[in-house]
């Protein structure tokens, strides 16, 4: 199934019809967290925008703060320096609007099945049941679990677990998706199969995905705008596009100079460094 | 190593590729195991076995030492405890001590769950919270006894707070215990929702601690079943109207030694009735169910 060549230039308003205005802008963020003995800087004065209906990346190598940039979207913390507006307004707190996915499986809640997990977030925010039931089917049977509707989260499969999350956030139908290294941790077949899965399920909704990684080829393959981040402290090392490779193109060469010019700047990177 | 002829090389070996059979042509796949087999696999059945072995062995040995007195026969027992149930005095002393052990048990789960709420909404309530559970949990319950009775006179006030004793502090720290074990992925899950506040504690983190707070309310029960009848022995009798322990106390001294064997049947009936049955059911029911607990 090739993908829509035009979407993926999404980030540049002239390509649309209509100049469009970004859904986030994060502007000079700056993220610190503790740890028990460490006040760790994560990122230094990121900024990038997100546009409507994009596939943004965000890729970087591990610990360059590119999961805190996520969380720090969602709201689960602030900016010390910077701000982060989604439709103009700072982000305040984690809520609905930025339904997320996570790397761990276990993120469903497993006293609840796959139908009543995809459901929960709707019924608590005051969605009718009805609708809710409806919405639930369709997102199901949009990630082929029509068959463990009824099941436990315990009976499912890693990659099962990760298409439950991902209904159950879409269910919602957020301004954004954000997903962190969702893929991280199930086996090469089946996380090209997600892959895959995912981006059909883009092309039919066109919803704004925000997709965290550290392997060069997901982002590639995933993404229609790369953000590419330096080593702790995070910072912005690059922004660029990516046409949207189907799956026959993925050996190709286009591809693979897209990955070697990462890889080239992480890499360069790694070794600028003392 | 360095010997370079010494390094072995795998076989050149040829290639093969099978058709697969479809199973009919092998035999059953899968097979039911005999009656016996699946009967002895049951572990009801094996429990009942031992149960009348233990029975019959105890029956030989009574009537081998033939001491009524000193320890009865398996049938004289059974005997005491049929008359006792007949005649309304184990159902009625059992009443008392069970209304004692509810009133309690729900006091201490009450005052529990003031605790850990204090405790999960700030961190000074966590603080005083383990500082108590601290002091409290190693002490045995059955010790405030003689305070509780100077306290509160003798009589059920007395052994009720005894039994909030030992319920409170167990189950409010597996609660609180459960409750820090929640994973953050979890947590940050149910924060996405939109769920803030009290609908968070009930819908997310509650849940999420429930294996915890479950065995914290076995291990509340067990204390607070022990330690009741336990005080029921000492002190058990206000009125007339005294519990299970008052009654295996009472045919001590009256030297009806199976009526006492009688009693100490019933409250290990109640016990294996609780534990085995209700917390079993409530274990299958959910935790098991939702696979947060293996068999």
């Amino acid at each position: 199934m090739p993908l829509p060549r035009e979407a993926a230039g999404g980030a540049m308003p002239q390509l649309s019809t209509a100049p469009q205005a970004p859904l986030l802008r994060a502007r000079g963020v700056t993220l610190q967290y503790k740890t028990p003995d460490q006040l760790i800087t994560a990122t230094y004065r990121v900024s990038f925008d997100i546009y409507p209906a994009e596939r943004f990346v965000i890729l970087g190598p591990s610990g360059c703060g590119k999961s805190t940039v996520l969380k720090a979207i969602a709201g689960f913390l602030h900016p010390v320096e910077g701000e982060i507006l989604l439709k103009n307004h700072p982000v305040a707190e984690p809520g609905p609007d930025r339904m997320m996915v996570f790397q761990e499986f276990d993120q469903l809640l497993p006293w609840k099945t796959v139908r009543q997990n995809v459901m929960l977030p709707m019924l608590e925010n005051g969605i009718a049941r009805a609708e809710a039931e409806g919405r639930a089917r369709h997102v199901i049977t949009k990630v082929n679990l029509n068959d463990f509707v009824d099941a436990y989260p315990h009976m499912l499969s890693g990659g099962m677990k990760q298409r439950c999350a991902i209904a159950r956030a879409m269910a919602m139908q957020p301004d954004m998706l954000l997903m962190d290294e969702p893929y991280a941790s199930l086996d090469a077949l089946t996380r090209r199969r997600m892959q895959d899965e995912l981006l059909q399920l883009w092309d039919d909704i066109r919803f704004t995905l925000v997709f965290v990684t550290h392997s060069i080829e997901e982002a590639v393959i995933i993404g229609s705008r790369i953000l590419v981040l330096s080593a702790r402290p995070g910072q912005v090392r690059a922004e660029l596009n990516s046409p949207g490779f189907a799956h026959g193109e993925r050996a190709g060469p286009a591809f693979q100079a897209l990955v070697q010019r990462i890889h080239a700047m992480l890499f360069g990177d790694d070794q600028a460094k003392p | 190593m360095s010997d370079v002829a010494m390094k072995l090389t795998p076989l050149a070996r040829q290639e093969y590729e099978y058709e697969i059979h479809v199973p009919a042509t092998i035999g059953d796949a899968a097979r039911p195991l005999a009656l016996a087999e699946r009967l002895w696999n049951a572990a009801g059945v094996r429990r009942a076995v031992i149960l009348v072995l233990l029975a019959c062995l105890w029956e030989t040995y009574a009537r081998i030492g033939n001491n009524p007195l000193l320890f009865p026969t398996f049938t004289d027992t059974v005997a005491a405890l049929w008359q006792g149930i007949a005649s309304g005095v184990i159902p009625q002393r059992l009443g008392v001590t069970l209304r004692m052990l509810a009133m309690g048990y729900g006091i201490g789960l009450l005052l529990a769950g003031v605790f850990v709420t204090l405790a999960v909404s700030t961190r000074i309530g966590a603080d005083l919270l383990s500082t108590l559970t601290a002091m409290f949990n190693p002490l045995p319950a059955i010790a405030m006894l003689p305070l509780a009775l100077l306290w509160f006179g003798l009589g059920q006030p007395a052994i009720v707070f005894t039994i909030v004793n030992s319920v409170l502090w167990a189950v409010a720290l597996n609660t609180q215990a459960g409750c820090l074990a929640v994973s953050p992925t979890l947590r940050m899950a149910g924060q996405t929702f939109g769920l803030k506040g009290f609908r968070y504690v009930v819908k997310i983190l509650m849940p999420a601690a429930f294996p915890a707070i479950l065995s914290g309310l076995k291990i509340g029960w067990a204390f607070a079943w022990r330690t009741l009848i336990a005080a029921e022995l000492v002190f058990g009798v206000s009125s007339g109207r005294g519990g299970l322990g008052w009654f295996i106390f009472e045919n001590r001294n009256l030297l009806d030694t199976a009526s006492v064997f009688a009693g100490l049947l019933t409250v290990m009936a109640v016990g294996l009735f609780v534990e085995g049955l209700i917390f079993r059911t409530i274990e299958i029911r959910t935790i098991r169910r939702w696979g947060m607990q293996q068999a």
